[in-house]
């Protein structure tokens, strides 16, 4: 499309405060007053995704495959049914893949043309999977990005970088950790990590160790 | 379009940086531009590919400069004057024009459940068939489209194997600019690193594209 509305954009700059929290303020009260949105349903959407919608999700959903191999054979079959199984779905998680780590292959996923995550099962993305260094360089380069996020692969270990171009949303289903083979499914969630299921991290086998990630 | 939002194998976008603990939004107005943004979309006058598109109409120096939530805001200024929800006179008063009438908001907070329970499936279940098969070998058209497109340009000319089918989608191409939905296959893609950044990639490694059957060609 030409002719795409630059001048439009800088006209706006000139009428919108340039300062976001204010521009955004602004926005916000036209639109109410215009009756365009209902601020309530804003607070509502705003929660969801605070305290709903999250990677404890994801780890739900790793740890049922660890544990179940029916499951986790319906989840590499059919991703979006086997995880509606436990109650995820909807917006941004319309369309699941599931892709598997293993000793041999790990699995990296991007969105190297905007920033497409799964949300239903992950909440929505941190910072670093929206930055454009994380955007430009997990195609070109993924053992150097898998190194600063603490990822050593050997040469043997084949990567699989997902670009996500379309309307598919992957999760990764990493590697379950050994040492936890006495651990229900609700302590092997706990273990989860959400960068584990975007393939920018591995599972470790004690919380201990991986506590500072959990929110990662 | 060949816009600065296409980044993949760019070189100098700095460094990862991981934030230990970090908050879902980093300040109430990033929550507001969220939620604003999903609410003004309930009236369904655009759609998600005139959303996504939109952001690649910014500037690009305004691309690179602005956070993740400050391009989500000027995306949805940009469309609800598009769109009619709000004119150019409206944004610079900050008041509804006299004598607007009140309008009543498709979504309220009882319906937030329900709407992201429901999302919007982008598969259609019509039967078109597919001009591809797993395991067979495809080039990326070499395609440069001015409007929206999904193709990145890495992968544009190359080379690669059809992975799987995923069945049949809504097509970014003609959607984002309310030219229909053409909906068609999309495949996973297969292309080796070296098919893609040449002998210094790793022999091993592979990157997967989503691809639909209007980007591809045989081999």
């Amino acid at each position: 499309m030409s002719g795409h509305g630059h001048k439009h954009h800088e006209h706006e700059h000139q009428v919108v405060p340039s300062d976001p929290a204010l521009r955004v303020k602004a926005l916000e009260s036209l639109l109410v007053e215009k009756g365009l949105v209902d601020p309530a349903a804003l607070d509502a959407l705003i929660d969801t995704y605070e305290n709903k919608v999250g990677p404890r999700n994801g780890a739900r959903v790793v740890a049922r495959a660890w544990t179940d191999a029916a499951y986790k054979r319906r989840l590499m079959e059919d991703a979006t049914a086997a995880i509606a199984e436990l109650g995820y779905g909807g917006r941004q998680g319309e369309h699941m893949v599931v892709v598997e780590n293993t000793p041999a292959v790990h699995n990296l996923v991007v969105c190297t043309l905007c920033s497409c995550y799964p949300w239903s099962v992950l909440g929505l993305p941190p910072a670093w999977y929206k930055s454009q260094a994380y955007r430009s360089r997990a195609v070109i380069d993924p053992r150097g990005v898998l190194r600063e996020f603490g990822v050593e692969l050997s040469e043997d270990v084949e990567v699989r970088v997902w670009d996500s171009t379309a309307e598919l949303r992957y999760l990764v289903l990493p590697e379950r950790p050994d040492g936890t083979e006495n651990l229900g499914e609700d302590e092997l969630a706990a273990l989860v990590t959400r960068d584990a299921m975007v393939g920018a991290g591995k599972v470790a086998a004690s919380s201990r160790a991986t506590a500072d990630k959990v929110s990662r | 379009m060949n816009g600065v939002h296409d980044l993949g194998g760019m070189h100098g976008m700095g460094a990862i940086e991981p934030e230990h603990d970090e908050p879902v939004f980093h300040s109430e107005w990033e929550a507001r531009a969220f939620a604003l943004n999903i609410a003004a979309g309930a009236w369904r006058k655009w759609n998600i590919d005139a959303g996504r598109h939109q952001i690649e109409l910014l500037p690009p120096a305004d691309y690179l400069r602005m956070s993740y939530y400050e391009k989500w805001a000027v995306r949805l200024a940009e469309l609800l004057v598009k769109h009619g929800l709000v004119t150019r006179e409206e944004f610079e008063s900050g008041q509804p024009a006299r004598g607007s009438v009140k309008a009543t908001p498709p979504l309220t907070a009882a319906q937030v459940p329900s709407l992201l329970r429901t999302g919007a499936a982008a598969s259609r279940n019509v039967s078109i068939a597919a001009r591809f098969q797993a395991g067979q070998r495809v080039r990326a058209r070499n395609i440069n489209p001015t409007g929206h497109t999904r193709l990145p340009r890495y992968a544009r000319g190359r080379v690669g194997t059809v992975d799987r089918d995923h069945g049949v989608y809504v097509f970014p191409d003609t959607n984002a600019h309310f030219l229909g939905e053409n909906p068609q296959h999309v495949y996973s893609v297969r292309f080796t690193a070296r098919e893609l950044w040449g002998d210094q990639a790793s022999a091993r490694d592979s990157v997967y594209v989503d691809l639909w059957d209007d980007y591809l060609e045989p081999v």
